[in-house]
């Protein structure tokens, strides 16, 4: 016999010769998920439920109405998922992103002193599962806010691929506003997460003077200030830690004090512009980044054929063994871009200084300057889906648009 | 009393921690350190979350009522788990298979599959905010008849270091929670139960031992009254003691409660702002406050400053719910004029709120905010003395025969799934493959049966912290009488002394009772080889500079021949009532070096030699 339990029935079930009472949560190897009075889960062999009943449905939640204050600035949140805004999935036992932009405000009370919001949804995805297609989506719902005279513009977004999309959106929109990427590394359902912090001073950024892409999240480990990075200078550079991003080869754009949430922006940030913004929004979604390892037999290369674009994240200036060279050759012939970067992160490539990257040179792989590799491959498929001509695309893919590219290296960073 | 006939019922709560080599979620050892050896701090905020369930716990509201910054202490021995900065990792086997081991020696039955939960705690002790906590073992019995409910395995908590800084050293050590049902019906029958339950959790030898290691949380309610928890009462001895405070205590409650009834008394709703009335007070905390609010209790008159546990007043329970607000304390006009407030400020205040001669007024100062939300505190208060007996959470006050207010009872919506820890399946064949301990009580009796230890010393020896010393000495040969006593009231008079005996390693004391059953050493030696050793002196080398062989019997004989010939006179006239005395003397003078069997017969002929000659 197979019982089919609704999560929350009520149930009764034996225990060594004991009955106890309690909550069906769900099912998980085989046995019954119960929860009991005390507030502890236990799994229980099927075969000890006794009865089961469903209660009366509970009344729905108080739910309190947001009253915005109409003499302040107003926002757009637009959420992607991720999770800044997530809920127990008591069918897995998983963390997932739930909650639609009006939940945030919800959870988060002290959002409304500093704007007053429009919000929209555009996707609830972990943001693994992030995709150019959605870009375009998301670039499409920022631009149309930017239109309508918003302040700023925040975006929600999981912290896995968040640093992708905020480079995405920095090329895709040519903003006038600040257009902020917020998340949280420790999961919204705990007391201690960052999610509150880091959503109020992205507030606080999206209404400030910036008028760039940016990422704003945990400076340090304490709940001191946020920084706020550059969109295409930013990493997400640990597992779990709340300081997690960090600006490679700049210094960040600002901070945002907490809890009095005082700005400061660097000499470097680019500030609000007059004017109207612009978007730029196709993508060539054949684009891919290839990190070279010692050994790799250059049949790796061949995975890529096809593709209009591909970055390398090669050794130290920017090399990949010789070997790989001759299939690279192909592979330009075959009309794929291909971009060099290193697996350094930090510093320029260069690859004139050896053999091989002479080499590579020649056979037309192109050097990406000190760009992030993350942010090489977002610029290709950008470039490569507004223009077709293989010197403006190489000229382009050398040429700072967005504060990807540094003239110059400088000291300690 | 008859604690039968008022309705007494009463459980425990034991926390213990295991001495485990890691914590329970993550690879740090389960060392306490100095907060000086912190080698980085850091701070966050908390705040309140929707739980499973949707509701916000009622302990956790209260909590939040004032949004407080944590500062946390971090060290070498500590990583990023204990940040909150990265996932759990897999729960300590371990501590498991310990923690299985327990619930079979309480004959419990585990739980089939295992399922690790986070409890809210947002009182700063916890980074995360919650607490992981797992249900192990369900339906245990104890002698006598009452039912051990759950047993759970947690994370112990951080160490307050003071106010709102914790350190992190003790967060994450595996702690066992063992719940009785409230079958317990007087002190005594509590504190035995507590003491039965220390004993098998220590049978197992691998559970912390010393202050702090072991917690007794008991929960006591009498008939009309209400579940009162005792929080971390550390002290064994303590527990009848607490239990009958907190039987009076609730007694004094339903006192006033039959008073305030018959009085017909109620607490105004509306509070009243009064801060203008002590702009120039004497009151130095008055006239700093940002605004002052004062409530009448209708009817309260005299009842507020009744004494209800020693030193504490109802007037000190309406206190601890207004602390929750961020203010000092509250004033109540049952003890006032008092603190720089007049007569006549009192006056203008009950005319002020239209006070009746039996009504009391509350004022509480602060903040704007804190004054309404502390007003608002010592209002609700106020309503449950109504009532009787509110359901709390309390904490014994250090030094006193009194506990003070802590926070609700939680309840049951503070837990949700621990999601970044996968259920664990106890497999059957697990579980039947254990091998239980000795009881130390059955260890006692066996001492008492084979090694022909008197009862009360087999059982200190068994007690001990250092059985293991003894166990090893006795399998070494060394005489149990000796073993026991110097492991048991030798360490304790050295103690009592002010020796740091807790530095003496076990190997060092094992190495003494050696030398003293080979005859190297003296038994009378131990105590000052002890001292030296936990001084920090080499045990080798404390036990040559003590070594029989550097006193021959000549020695002594010409040390008790030059006794006596200095003292002739006091000789003479004691005749041989001069052994004692000279003993002593003499016993000084060779400081254990010699067996006291030995010095004394020496002595004895020595003095018969003198007496003859004179
Ligand atoms: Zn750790």
């Amino acid at each position: 016999m197979t019982l089919v339990l609704t999560p929350g029935a009520r149930v009764r079930f034996t225990f060594h010769g004991g009955e106890f009472e309690g909550t069906y949560v769900t099912e998980r190897e085989g046995r019954m998920v119960i929860k009991l009075e005390n507030g502890y889960n236990l799994g229980v062999e099927p075969a000890a439920l006794l009865s089961s009943h469903l209660p009366p449905p509970s009344p729905p939640p108080r739910i309190t109405t947001i009253e915005q204050d109409s003499s302040l600035p107003e926002c757009a949140i637009i959420s992607t998922g991720g999770t800044i805004a997530s809920r127990v999935d008591y069918r897995t036992g998983a963390v997932t992103s739930q909650f639609s932009a009006e939940d945030i405000l919800r959870a988060i009370p002290g959002l409304g002193g500093i704007a007053r919001y429009r919000t929209r949804q555009i996707s609830s995805l972990l943001s693994e599962n992030m995709q150019p297609g959605i870009w375009r989506d998301l670039a499409h719902a920022i631009y149309h806010e930017i239109c309508e005279g918003v302040r700023g513009v925040i975006v929600t977004h999981g912290t896995d691929t968040m640093g992708y999309t905020a480079s995405a959106m920095a090329f895709m929109i040519e903003t006038t506003v600040p257009v902020v990427f917020v998340g949280s590394q420790r999961s919204a359902d705990r007391p201690s997460s960052d999610n509150v912090m880091n959503a109020l001073c992205s507030a606080r950024a999206a209404v400030s003077e910036l008028g760039e892409a940016a990422v704003v999240m945990h400076g340090t480990t304490s709940d001191d200030h946020c920084a706020i990075h550059r969109a295409t200078r930013v990493r997400k550079m640990h597992t779990s830690r709340r300081d997690a991003f960090q600006s490679i080869g700049i210094p960040p754009l600002g901070g945002v004090e907490y809890p009095d949430l005082t700005l400061t922006l660097g000499p470097h940030a680019r500030t609000r512009q007059e004017g109207e913004a612009r978007l730029f929004d196709r993508i060539e979604e054949r684009c891919g980044l290839l990190t070279f390892v010692p050994g790799t037999p250059p049949e790796v290369i061949d995975s890529c054929e096809g593709y209009q674009g591909l970055v390398i994240a090669g050794s130290g200036l920017g090399h990949v063994a010789s070997a790989w060279v001759p299939r690279l050759k192909e592979l330009i012939g075959a009309g794929t871009t291909v971009v060099m970067t290193s697996q350094c992160l930090h510093g320029r490539v260069c690859d004139r200084v050896y053999d091989t990257g002479r080499d590579l040179l020649s056979i037309g792989v192109i050097e990406g300057e000190d760009m992030l590799p993350e942010t090489a491959v977002v610029k290709l498929g950008w470039v490569l889906g507004h223009e077709q001509d293989p010197e403006r695309v190489r000229t382009l893919m050398q040429t700072d648009l967005r504060g990807e590219i540094c003239r110059r290296s400088l000291h300690g960073l | 009393m008859d604690y039968k006939e008022i309705g007494l019922r009463a459980g425990l709560e034991i926390h213990q921690q295991l001495d485990t080599a890691e914590k329970l979620f993550c690879r740090c050892p389960t060392r306490l350190r100095s907060t000086d050896a912190h080698t980085h701090e850091f701070f966050r905020y908390l705040r309140a979350t929707e739980s499973e369930l949707g509701e916000l716990d009622r302990a956790a509201e209260e909590e939040m009522m004032v949004m407080r910054r944590f500062t946390y202490y971090a060290y070498d021995t500590t990583c990023l788990v204990e940040d909150d900065e990265e996932p759990p990792a897999h729960l300590n086997a371990e501590a498991l298979q310990l923690t299985l081991s327990i619930a079979k020696l309480f004959g419990m039955h585990p739980v089939e599959q295992v399922h690790t939960m986070r409890k809210l705690v947002i009182d700063g002790s916890n980074t995360s905010g919650f607490q992981r906590t797992a249900l192990i073992a369900l339906q245990g019995s104890l002698p006598g008849g009452c039912r051990v409910e759950t047993l759970c395995l947690e994370e112990e908590a951080a160490q307050r270091v003071h106010d709102a800084v914790f350190s992190l050293d003790r967060l994450g050590i595996p702690l066992v929670e063992i719940s009785t049902a409230p079958c317990l019906h007087t002190p005594e029958e509590v504190q035995e139960v507590a003491e039965y339950m220390g004993m098998v959790l220590r049978s197992t030898g691998k559970v912390k031992r010393g202050i702090g290691t072991i917690r007794q949380d008991i929960n006591i309610s009498i008939r009309g009254g209400a579940r009162v928890e005792i929080k971390g009462v550390q002290e064994l001895e303590a527990i009848a003691d607490v239990v009958r405070w907190e039987v009076s205590r609730q007694q004094g409650l339903l006192a006033i409660r039959e008073e305030l009834r018959e009085r017909n008394a109620r607490v105004e709703q509306e509070s009243t702002d009064v801060t203008r009335l002590f702009a120039h007070t004497a009151s130095a905390i008055l006239r700093k406050a940002k605004r002052i609010l004062a409530v009448n209790l209708v009817g309260y008159g005299g009842l507020v400053g009744r004494e209800i546990q020693p030193d504490r007043r109802l007037g000190s329970e309406f206190s601890d719910y207004a602390k929750k607000c961020g203010v000092g304390g509250i004033f109540h006009t049952d003890e006032l004029p008092a603190y720089g407030i007049t007569a006549d400020e009192v006056r203008s205040v009950r005319e002020l709120l239209e006070a009746g001669p039996d009504d009391c007024v509350v004022l509480v100062a602060g903040s704007p905010e804190q004054a309404a939300c502390a007003i608002r505190q010592v209002t609700r208060r106020a309503e449950m003395a109504q009532k009787g007996v509110p359901e709390e959470t309390r904490r014994l006050l250090e030094g006193k025969k009194s506990t003070a207010y802590m926070r609700p009872l939680p309840g049951a919506a503070r837990m949700y799934p621990e999601t970044d820890v996968l259920p664990i399946t106890i497999e059957e064949q697990n579980w039947v493959a254990i091998e239980l301990p000795e009881l130390l009580s059955e260890r006692a009796a066996r001492y008492t049966r084979e090694l022909g230890l008197d009862s009360v010393l087999a059982r200190q020896a068994a007690y001990s912290d250092r059985l293991g010393v003894f166990e090893q000495a006795v399998a070494l040969g060394v005489k149990p009488t000796l073993a026991a006593r110097t492991i048991t009231g030798t360490m304790r008079e050295a103690r009592r002394e002010g020796v740091p005996v807790e530095q003496v390693e076990d190997a060092s004391l094992l190495a003494l009772l050696q030398s003293v059953e080979a005859g190297t050493i003296a038994k009378e030696a131990i105590p000052e080889l002890i001292r030296l050793v936990a001084t920090g002196h080499p045990v080798e080398e404390a036990i040559r500079g003590y070594a029989a062989s550097s006193f021959s019997v000549t020695d002594v004989e010409a040390m008790a021949d030059r006794i006596i010939r200095n003292r002739a006179e006091f000789v003479r006239e004691r005749g041989k009532g001069a052994l004692g005395p000279l003993m002593g003397v003499l016993m000084e003078e060779v400081r254990g070096r010699v067996d006291g069997k030995v010095v004394s017969e020496v002595l004895r002929k020595a003095l018969d030699r003198f007496l003859k000659e004179s």
